[in-house]
């Protein structure tokens, strides 16, 4: 105890809360009881701590404290190439690496000004690989929501139906996270062999999985009683917090980027925007299992546009050397590698292919000076980049506006006069991941 | 330089040639081309002198729905009694993206307009991006605010600088109350002092950290490490081609 701390101060150790809430008691209902939950808890998705000031079982008052996970992401990018900034903002808000990749690449393709020049392809597998982190995502979100809740079972259905996104994921990009899978101009590979019967058979098992999700939870009148009329927002309380994503949508208002400000050719497909009007989880909940049934609809789409052509007529990087990353892999005797066809070009046909190649991989490329501002529909809502460059081949100012940061805010006025047992749902219910809370 | 290779301009003073004066007096913003100081360059760009261009500024028209955001914003400022190129310093239009840039002392008026204008509507402040120029004598410091109106599916951005000497910006929390935690880290990274904040204490970085680690001119430390044989230095000792 410091010289500073008034009033009195309770230990808590572990099975002695009946003893801490006598002492409670006894000293009175005037006294206020200060509970510090968190850093190290397991239902606050991380390392957030909250500061509850707690009347009986009512918050009166409740202070998120965040900062535990902070990283220095946007700093380390401005010392790395703008191809290399990837791998460092996919590892920020880990649970849609695919998404920060690609808010990025859109934001330093518009400093260059080739959005144009980005092979369809390339875009369309970046769709797809979005849609299958959007269900990963909120099968995570979902997963941990039951379990917070005191269901654990629903955890283990959500794992078990993320990692089936996981394997797609390890197919195509290579890892499990951290995919840096979205470059600057395009993205790194092309589906490899296998890959469209992964994804067909993924479209085939996946309606039938959510249904079992959903005939766990959707009438499951111990959740019901968990979640509605919990955590409740309304729109005006989301439009003054910055409250994007499912937590919007919930108040019935249908804003998506997807529909609304359409990027990556979004408008060429066929989805919904779900709402509830409920402003409450369990709104949030039906939003998010709505979402994964839309997803399915748009990787089925993209499905057969990619069947549609062969690879080989269909690029997934941009054809200009001075920006495409030179290394195409290929499979080679030892397993995955550099092509031996570009190692033989470069090394033994064209000397300024070989210049090409060392000042694109050790110097990078310039972008041009400037500044931009893009914005995708993350699982958690509008995840923005905004890039700045002063026309040197590392990113000058890289910041990224995280849903999960803005929602976070959120969360005193959803769970404040509420119940203690309902603060643990309204922070499931934003999803907040720290990784993209503290960067 | 003899009269005979100076082109005859009649006496007029040559609109090429001003310009090229104005280039030369502009701030040299790095030299050589390779990022090395020393010799080693041998490719004869060592003397390039890249000057810093002008700050941009767009004239009308901006195209799309910026003259209509324009219009609205300076009929409003002017029944609040402000002029509009009082209240907005410059416009750019770039890359498809409008920058009003806004004097400090009046942004909140400018954002209280652009949220609360029916014809305006932007509801939605999406946070404060703090950026370092150190280079930008009297401006060092800019803070970026992206806002989004849902009801007419617009973006615009706001942009404020302040002096390091004396880096203060009226806080928006009472405008958007989002830019609360948005402020705070801004104010952590890079040492903006948002006057009206309820609460600006430091979000990310420890509470007793000193300095703010966003800003250029913040030591990033590090030693040289050995790898292979070859040696690695810290960052800011590594070679940089900008």
């Amino acid at each position: 105890m410091t010289a500073e701390t008034e009033g009195r101060v309770y230990n808590v150790g572990g099975e002695d809360w009946d003893e801490v809430v006598n002492a409670a008691s006894e000293a009175g209902s005037e006294e206020r009881l200060i509970v510090n939950m968190g850093p190290q808890h397991p239902s606050t998705h991380g390392v957030l701590r909250l500061i509850l000031t707690l009347d009986g079982e009512t918050v009166t008052e409740l202070r998120p404290v965040i900062g535990y996970l902070h990283t220095g992401i946007e700093k380390n990018m401005e010392f790395r190439t703008w191809t290399q900034g990837v791998t460092f903002c996919t590892r920020m808000d880990y649970l849609s690496p695919i998404f920060n990749e690609t808010v990025y690449c859109l934001a330093v393709e518009r400093l260059l000004g080739i959005e144009q020049e980005v092979p369809p392809r390339a875009t369309v597998l970046r769709v797809l690989m979005m849609e299958l982190n959007r269900i990963s995502s909120h099968m995570m979100a979902i997963g941990t929501f039951g379990l917070e809740l005191g269901a654990t079972t629903v955890l283990l259905y959500g794992l078990r139906e993320r990692e089936k996104v996981l394997d797609l994921f390890e197919l195509i990009s290579g890892l499990r996270m951290n995919h840096a899978y979205v470059r600057p101009g395009g993205v790194s590979q092309d589906l490899p062999h296998g890959a469209l019967e992964g994804l067909r058979e993924f479209l085939r098992v996946m309606p039938r999985q959510i249904g079992e999700l959903r005939a766990l939870l959707d009438a499951n009148p111990i959740y019901l009683a968990r979640t509605k009329n919990v955590a409740y927002l309304d729109l005006a309380g989301c439009m003054a917090l910055g409250v994007t994503g499912p937590v919007l949508r919930a108040t019935g208002l249908p804003w998506d980027l997807r529909k609304s400000q359409p990027y990556c050719g979004y408008e060429t497909y066929e989805f919904d925007v779900p709402t509830q009007a409920t402003s409450d989880a369990y709104g949030r909940y039906l939003i998010r299992m709505d979402e994964m049934e839309e997803s399915l609809k748009i990787i089925s789409q993209c499905v057969d546009r990619l069947a549609a052509k062969r690879p080989k007529d269909d690029p997934v990087m941009i054809d200009d050397p001075k920006i495409g990353w030179p290394a195409r892999l290929a499979v080679g005797a030892d397993g995955l590698g550099n092509s031996p066809d570009h190692i033989a070009h470069i090394m033994g046909e064209s000397m300024e292919s070989l210049i090409h190649h060392f000042k694109l991989v050790t110097e990078g490329f310039r972008v041009p000076a400037g500044q931009v501002y893009t914005s995708v529909e993350s699982p958690r809502g509008e995840l923005g980049c905004h890039a700045v460059s002063d026309g040197g081949t590392r990113p000058f100012r890289a910041h990224f506006r995280d849903p999960s940061f803005s929602n976070l805010q959120s969360l005193s006025a959803m769970a404040e006069g509420g119940m203690i047992a309902d603060v643990i749902a309204a922070v499931a219910t934003i999803d907040p991941v720290m990784g993209g809370v503290d960067r | 330089m003899t009269s005979e290779n100076v082109p005859d301009t009649g006496g007029q003073p040559d609109p090429a040639a001003e310009a090229g004066e104005d280039r030369l007096a502009q701030q040299v913003e790095r030299t050589g081309m390779f990022g090395t100081e020393t010799t080693g360059d041998t490719s004869g760009y060592g003397g390039l002198q890249v000057r810093r261009p002008d700050l941009l500024s767009t004239a009308r028209p901006y195209g799309s729905y910026f003259d209509e955001i324009a219009d609205r914003l300076a009929e409003g400022l002017e029944r609040d009694g402000a002029a509009f190129a009082e209240a907005v310093s410059r416009v750019v239009v770039e890359r498809g993206e409008l920058t009003l840039h806004v004097p400090r002392e009046h942004l909140v008026a400018v954002a209280r307009l652009l949220r609360d204008d029916p014809s305006l509507k932007f509801e939605m402040c999406l946070g404060v991006s703090g950026v370092h120029y150190p280079w930008d004598a009297g401006r060092e410091l800019h803070a970026v605010y992206p806002l989004l109106s849902i009801t007419h599916n617009r973006r615009v951005r706001l942009e404020v600088t302040a002096p390091d000497s004396d880096p203060r910006i009226p806080s928006l929390v009472s405008v958007y109350p989002t830019c609360d935690w948005h402020e705070r880290e801004t104010w952590d990274f890079f040492g903006l002092i948002f006057e009206g904040h309820p609460a600006l204490t430091r979000i990310e970085m420890p509470d007793d950290w000193k300095g703010h680690p966003q800003r250029k001119d913040y030591p990033l430390g590090g030693i040289p490490v050995e790898y292979r044989g070859a040696t690695v230095p810290p960052p800011e000792d590594r070679r940089a081609y900008s």
